[in-house]
């Protein structure tokens, strides 16, 4: 019989510790079995947010995470933990903003402190063309009920003092897209918040269990598998699984694991790079984002600059860092804060990312019947974990593609319906 | 970063070509159906391992050339072969 975890509070925290009680571990341990009613591959933020919300919402409890390697071990423990929801496309900016929601009141809802910080986002414009592009953003925004607006340099250096918005640097700061409600979040307490949660209401979640192969029956392709067939589950490394319901939340991964059903994706599999300072006194109150110079850049709790690029300029599912990552950036950083030439680098590091022509995701049911997909996330999906995992859950739960998901159906590429989000995605994550 | 071996100018920096992608056959815009066309377009192998690819080589000869990598080691087959026609863009 499976017993609730503590509750976390100051209170708790303070009695725990003057009985020297021990907390339990954040999620259990349960014995592999052998059928589920839903498994779902990928133990990330949008793997457990979709076995959470199935649970939460649904009620659909007999339901199996498998993680081939540790919860959070993918872009989701990588990332630079950047929410916000000013996009481009009116699909876009609806979606996003209703994670922000969901992120608004997570620390309550999961019962962990996820240092949701929402300190204002700025988008830098150099140009004439990305001062245009800001407006069409931030109308769209405004249309969707978005808190966003197109500010000029004496504004962004009221935001952000240290910005160089003098004329002398190479590209000059022209304007900035002002987004108040953007800001940043602590990574793992969302993923083993969902984890956690998840746990309490009955989902397990299995580490180390690799999916090396999908069950399909009844396809047009070799082996049954491929469009018109049906899934029947999932082979692993520690056996066979049975299930009716399989969903690929894998990310970077999502082709491979797509292949095994038969699906072909419209996916590239690239690398994207981060990097940290030391730590030091907090002079950055908002997250800075350049296109232009491909440079993003936030001041964490703690006083360290997080700062990173676009996607390396190749496929692969190598993650070993570059020279050329780290020297470029911080050259661009500088441009925009010359102030800051003497902090020290602390580490870098990569992450996979799953990128679409479009920059939009590829969600909901495949033409394999039981097989869906939550992928295609890019360098951009952390912030879209919540509310991806309540609509891929309402999808499961009442089989039927909700309307906020709609549009990124995987089938929008043979209807030529692409939902292009080029314009603010590529560098701002 | 990558050392992709271009043909004509010898190891070159990743960052002083470009990459084309994945390299797939074009089908005939003639007689191809617009599923096949929409295949091409957008579907992606997307391998874990041995991978055909065109790059351009942007700052030297400015020629294509197609080239097979391991994307998981990073290593390309060795001694570099192009296995496409140069100059023209296959
Ligand atoms: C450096 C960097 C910075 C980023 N910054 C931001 C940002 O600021 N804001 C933002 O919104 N997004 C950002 N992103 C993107 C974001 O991290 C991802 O889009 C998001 O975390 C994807 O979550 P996920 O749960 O889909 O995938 P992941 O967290 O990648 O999880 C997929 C999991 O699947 C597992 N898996 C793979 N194959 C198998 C298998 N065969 N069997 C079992 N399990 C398997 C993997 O081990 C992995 O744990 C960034 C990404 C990187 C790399
Ligand atoms: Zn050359």
């Amino acid at each position: 019989m499976k017993q609730r975890p503590p509750r976390y509070s100051a209170a708790r925290l303070v009695s725990r510790a003057a009985r020297k009680r021990v907390w339990p571990r954040v999620w259990r341990e349960a014995p592999l079995r052998n059928s589920y009613d839903v498994v779902v591959i990928g133990g990330g933020v949008h793997g457990l947010a979709t076995a959470y919300y199935l649970a939460a919402n649904h009620g659909i409890t007999n339901v199996a995470v498998l993680e081939k390697s540790y919860l959070g071990s993918g872009g989701s423990g990588r990332n630079t933990a950047i929410l916000r929801s000013n996009y481009l496309t009116p699909e876009g900016v609806i979606f996003y903003d209703r994670s922000l929601d969901l992120y608004r009141t997570m620390a309550i809802d999961l019962n962990m402190n996820v240092m949701f910080s929402r300190r204002g986002h700025i988008t830098l414009a150099h140009s004439d063309a990305s001062l245009r592009t800001m407006h069409w953003r931030a109308e769209v925004n405004k249309l969707q009920g978005v808190d966003s607006s197109v500010i000029g340099p004496a504004d962004i250096k009221k935001l952000a003092p240290v910005l160089d918005t003098s004329s002398h640097p190479r590209y000059p700061i022209l304007g900035a897209l002002y987004h108040p409600p953007g800001g940043i979040i602590r990574h793992d307490a969302v993923v083993w918040g969902y984890a956690r949660g998840a746990d309490t209401l009955g989902v397990e979640m299995h580490q180390k269990t690799e999916v090396v192969d999908i069950k399909v029956t009844g396809g047009d392709g070799p082996g049954g598998k491929g469009p018109g067939g049906r899934v029947t589950g999932v082979r692993t490394n520690r056996g066979d699984i049975s299930a009716p319901v399989v969903v690929n939340c894998t990310a970077g991964w999502a082709s491979l694991i797509s292949d095994m059903a038969g699906v072909k994706l419209p996916i590239s599999t690239r690398p994207l790079q981060a990097a940290v300072t030391e730590p030091v006194k907090v002079f950055l109150p908002v997250v800075v984002v350049s296109g232009t110079l491909h440079v993003y850049v936030s001041q964490t709790a703690r006083g360290e600059l997080v700062f990173g690029a676009s996607v390396d300029p190749y496929n692969t599912y190598n993650i070993r860092g570059s020279l050329e990552f780290t020297e470029g950036t911080a050259g661009h950083l500088l441009e925009l804060m010359p102030g800051i030439s003497r902090m020290r680098l602390l580490r870098q590091w990569a992450g996979l990312c799953d990128m679409t022509p479009d920059y939009s995701p590829v969600m909901g049911f495949t033409p394999v019947e039981g097989f869906l997909c939550d992928v295609g996330w890019g360098t951009y999906g952390f912030k879209a974990g919540p509310v991806s995992g309540e609509q891929m859950a309402e999808a499961i739960a009442t089989q039927r593609t909700p309307d906020l998901i709609g549009p990124f159906s995987l089938s929008r590429f043979e209807r030529d319906a692409l939902v292009g989000e080029k314009g603010a995605a590529a560098v701002g994550h | 970063m990558l050392i992709v071996p271009c043909p004509n100018c010898g190891p070159r920096n990743a960052a002083d070509l470009r990459y084309v992608g994945e390299s797939r056959p074009r089908p005939d815009p003639n007689s191809a159906s617009a599923k096949e066309w929409r295949a091409y377009l957008y579907e992606r192998a997307n391998p874990a391992g041995m991978l055909r690819e065109t790059w351009y080589c942007r700052s030297g000869c400015r020629r294509y050339f197609v080239l097979e990598r391991d994307t998981v080691s990073n290593e390309f087959t060795n001694p570099p072969t192009p296995v496409a026609k140069l100059g023209k863009r296959p």
